[in-house]
């Protein structure tokens, strides 16, 4: 078992924060010029990238929703975003966090305004340190209103977990391997 | 009502509290006027709306748009024009009534890869927009140079009353028509023309939302002595009209469009040229 000491004396974590301490935040918005809106967030040692392409024509036709806009995501890891090399064939864990990170951002989006269209949101992960889907959501609705899609709010995430019996926000990779318990939380101010 | 003055927003940010009316790209909860857009905030007698600064173009009644032939089928073309949705044109309205799809060749009037210029007829959020080019300035373009540009642009790319695009047309001694869908053809006499006036409304596009950006373009194309001519139409608007009257009437049904659309410029948007 890792014997890292995950909470010192003085209540500081392995990278300096303290319980409630978020990492550093970076966005940059239009990195990709071909997309119709793109974002890359850098947070803490997280790096992704997010394209948005659309409202568009939805293909296969026999998607598209009569009365609203399908909004279509996709997460995926880099091979080279981990310590040892991910498989890029897209894993179990992969296609959950895809769903949660689309019905993260549905409620944001006022698909209503769309119908019969698609938005497609590629989240690429390009270096991962824990707290990778709530990064992607943040900088997918980023990326979303560099689009030009209409939006209710920005969405942002945060992960949460319970150290030595304390709530401690923002987990990190070397934190996310030995937290014994785990949460996510989305929040929109409407 | 003048509260707000021009501010930047992003969505979910509160523009104004109180009994407001929402009027574009804002929502109303509660109290609070909320902006659903990346844009600039602005009230007016009416509300409160957002002119947005990035989106895709999403097809209206009216609009005058320029579009690819991309297909056809027996009854009708399928235009491409650079929305979410195809628009379809019925071949009764090029052909008129009496059009048989077993002796009409649809191919040999419009070919995929023609690009036409044609107004929205229909469209709602049920079916696809329909178009026609049954109009005077409608119809097929023979030649130019094709541009892309973001839709959200084109307001600003008209001006007001059509000022900035008369502006580039004169300097740079060229035509350009314009789609509402952020289409643009530019025809010219000369190479150097087009080339200057591609520039131009680069620059446009770049710096759509900076104040002063008429002095910008006017900089770029070295037309101090144009300025006057422009921005004081009285002086010299029998030659002026004359000039526009002969050969910009394609511009003219383009600027058209403009007045159905959002109307980036709030002070008489309408065009006023007799045509």
């Amino acid at each position: 078992m890792d014997q890292t000491i995950l909470i010192d004396k003085n209540g500081k974590r392995t990278d300096g924060r303290s319980i409630d301490d978020l990492r550093d935040v970076k966005i940059t918005i239009g990195v990709l010029k071909n997309a119709d809106g793109s974002a890359s967030i850098e947070f803490g040692k997280n790096k992704i990238i997010v394209a948005v392409y659309g409202p568009r024509e939805v293909h296969p036709k026999h998607m598209a929703l009569p009365d609203r806009c399908v909004l279509r995501c996709r997460y995926h890891m880099s091979p080279f975003s981990t310590d040892t090399r991910k498989n890029p064939a897209p894993s179990r864990r992969e296609v959950e966090i895809s769903k949660v990170m689309r019905e993260a951002l549905e409620p944001a989006i006022m698909l209503e305004d769309y119908p019969r269209a698609a938005i497609d949101v590629f989240v690429e992960v390009l270096q991962a340190d824990g707290g990778s889907r709530c990064a992607g959501i943040a900088a997918a609705s980023v990326a979303l209103a560099d689009a030009g899609v209409n939006m209710r709010d920005l969405v942002a995430a945060c992960a949460a977990g319970k150290v030595n019996d304390k709530i401690v926000l923002d987990i990190n990779d070397i934190e996310d391997r030995r937290i014994s318990r785990y949460a996510r939380c989305i929040f929109t101010k409407s | 009502m003048l509260e707000i003055k021009k501010r930047y927003v992003v969505p979910g940010d509160v523009i104004i509290e109180g009994n407001y009316r929402p009027l574009m790209n804002v929502i109303k909860k509660d109290n609070f006027i909320i902006a659903t857009r990346i844009g600039i905030a602005e009230s007016s007698k009416d509300g409160i709306k957002v002119i947005p600064l990035s989106g895709v173009y999403i097809p209206r009644i009216n609009d005058i748009v320029i579009g690819k032939i991309v297909d056809n089928s027996s009854l009708s073309w399928e235009v491409d024009i650079n929305a979410c949705f195809s628009a379809h044109l019925p071949a009764q309205d090029v052909f008129g009534r009496d059009f048989s799809p077993a002796k009409d060749d649809m191919k040999k009037r419009l070919a995929p890869g023609d690009l036409v210029t044609a107004r929205i007829i229909t469209f709602d959020r049920t079916r696809d927009p329909m178009l026609t080019i049954q109009e005077k300035d409608l119809g097929k373009i023979s030649n130019g140079e094709f541009l892309k540009i973001s839709s959200t642009r084109v307001p600003r790319l008209i001006g007001k009353r059509g000022s900035m695009i008369q502006t580039i047309e004169q300097a740079t001694q060229t035509r350009i028509l314009i789609g509402q869908n952020g289409i643009l053809v530019v025809t010219g006499k000369n190479d150097e023309g087009i080339a200057l006036a591609f520039k131009a409304i680069k620059l446009v596009e770049e710096e759509a939302h900076t104040s002063n950006l008429t002095q910008k373009v006017k900089d770029l194309l070295n037309v101090s002595e144009e300025i006057t001519q422009t921005e004081t139409n009285n002086s010299s608007v029998n030659n002026e009209d004359y000039v526009n009257n002969s050969s910009n009437t394609d511009n003219n049904s383009s600027n058209m469009g403009n007045d159905h659309s959002s109307n980036i410029n709030t002070e008489s948007p309408k065009e006023a040229q007799p045509n």
